[in-house]
């Protein structure tokens, strides 16, 4: 019985293995703890997205004058809004670590032939960090 | 086997301005947080009046910068949830859905940004 | 020390299960026996009906990919004196439909190499007679960690996006269709970039890492997946801005 002499139609016997298949868990990623890193780093981005809504919710009161603005500084200092705004620092700085560290997987950097140390384009980029962050924090506070 | 033309996705334009976002993220929004979020309001330092931050963004490269500070970190809250909801929750069968809320979202928040950037007087 | 270990070891027969169960052996315990020493014992005198793929038994061949206390690993390569005295589970690898025992149903991923074209594409190809390519050691750098595959498909056991979505094309094919892209002597990176910049190839990728930190060679697909993704997303700007430039 040669199954190719058949013009290459499949030839399925009367008798199939039976297939098992797991269906995977919606919580697969508790299963481990790289696992609930990584969604903790992409739950980051809610974080992001919400200060960015704060800073608009800042340029907006800004822009209607000083009672706005002092309303605006006063929800800030709302306990509740002082620990949200805990919260998302920790997560924006896990995002900025993870972000970092992960970047030279991505961007391979070859000098003579040889490929730069990861450990390298990661410190030059938090080099950066630290220099633009000390700038930007410089020309609001001057 | 017949060669269709493969669909030519938006999928790199969008991981490309996640990355962007990913990167504007990583290093404007820590300082920011920090001093706006926490340092301000807990007068750890002297909080910036309001009659020294007006002039402060009505500099047009001011404008230019929190309009990038705010729109490229919403596509890229939009691009990584978006997946989020795929894989976290399982509801691929809803992409069209997410999809046009994770980028329909970052899309009015930047268009709000750029209202809000050009309206200050 | 112990002088014997239990080990848990799935079984399951299509014949006669609706689902798989779990079937407990003690075997000697030697220090230096890894996890497949344990399944040859328990199929040589214990057991002769226990079913898994096995070959090389150092590590080269890629068969013996199991499930070691929800691990993907190589069983030749997974010593028993890093669970000893705890019993050790061995199930079949993981996001792969199990046909019998520890053996699963592979012809997913080989599909999926297929389609991605692991092999050098030349435009036109040399003759015989005009001799090899050459390649100098740095052109061999460029992709020799991403060769190191062998295609044992834990990275795929490790891939959340694989198992929630088995359309998706998975880190080692996309890790091989990356070798080739960036071999010296290849020019199929537009046919492979067509056919892996869809939503089941490089874009449902996540960068969850795991693949990379299960991988036994050392490849790291999921940087093979993130600098592909680099090269598209400058591609599909390049043929946005300057669409006459053929490739």
């Amino acid at each position: 019985m040669t199954p190719h002499e058949t013009k290459g139609e499949t030839q399925y016997t009367a008798y199939h293995p039976r297939w098992y298949r797991t269906r995977v868990s919606t919580y697969w990623w508790l299963g481990k703890w790289y696992y609930l890193k990584f969604v903790l780093r992409e739950l980051s981005s809610i974080f992001v997205a919400y200060f960015v809504v704060i800073t608009l919710l800042q340029i907006h009161s800004l822009s209607r004058g000083p009672e706005a603005y002092a309303r605006f500084e006063e929800r800030m200092r709302n306990p509740l809004m002082i620990a949200l705004d805990a919260i998302s620092f920790l997560f924006v700085l896990f995002h900025t670590i993870t972000w970092f560290n992960l970047a030279p997987r991505a961007m391979v950097v070859r000098l003579g032939g040889k490929r730069v140390p990861e450990i390298l384009i990661a410190g030059s980029n938090y080099v950066a960090w630290l220099v633009i962050s000390a700038s930007v924090a410089w020309f609001i506070l001057r | 086997m017949a060669t269709d033309e493969p669909k030519k996705l938006l999928e790199p334009f969008f991981w490309t301005l996640f990355s962007a976002g990913g990167v504007v993220a990583a290093l404007l929004m820590p300082v920011h947080i920090f001093l706006f979020g926490l340092a301000f309001p807990l007068d750890w330092i002297r909080g910036l009046s309001d009659t020294r931050a007006l002039p402060l963004i009505e500099h047009p490269l001011v404008r230019i910068y929190l309009f990038v500070f705010c729109s490229l970190p919403l596509f890229h809250w939009a691009h990584r949830f978006r997946y989020t909801l795929y894989d976290g929750l399982q509801i691929k069968h809803l992409n069209e859905v997410i999809t046009v809320f994770c980028y329909g979202g970052a899309i009015i928040g930047t268009a709000l940004a750029g209202y809000l950037l050009l309206s200050i007087p | 020390m112990a002088e014997t270990i239990q080990l848990e070891v799935t079984r399951y027969s299509p014949e006669h299960d609706a689902a798989p169960t779990f079937q407990r052996f003690e075997v000697p315990y030697r220090r230096d026996w890894v996890v497949l020493d344990a399944l040859n014992y328990i199929k040589d005198q214990l057991d002769g009906s226990l079913s898994y793929r096995w070959s090389c038994r150092m590590g080269i061949c890629g068969s013996c990919g199991m499930m070691v206390n929800g691990e993907p690993k190589l069983t030749c390569a997974t010593f028993l004196s890093s669970y000893a005295p705890d019993a050790v589970r061995v199930e079949p690898l993981r996001y792969f439909p199990v046909v019998r025992d520890l053996v699963i149903e592979m012809s997913d991923f080989m599909v999926k190499l297929k389609k991605v074209k692991p092999w050098i594409i030349q435009k036109e190809e040399k003759s015989i007679a005009d001799g090899e390519y050459l390649q100098t050691p740095q052109q061999l750098d460029v992709y020799k960690q991403f060769s190191m595959c062998i295609n044992c498909m834990l990275c795929y056991a490790a891939c959340p996006v694989y198992g929630l979505d088995p359309l998706f094309t998975g880190p080692a094919a996309i890790a091989l269709a990356q070798r080739y892209n960036i071999d010296s002597r290849d020019q199929g990176a537009k046919e492979r970039m067509d056919i892996l910049s869809q939503h089941e190839g490089i874009w449902a990728c996540t960068f969850v890492g795991e693949c990379t930190e299960v991988c036994p060679k050392h490849v790291d697909p999921a940087g093979a997946i993130q600098q592909y993704k680099l090269t598209a997303a400058k591609e599909w700007f390049k043929s946005l801005l300057m669409p006459w430039g053929a490739k």
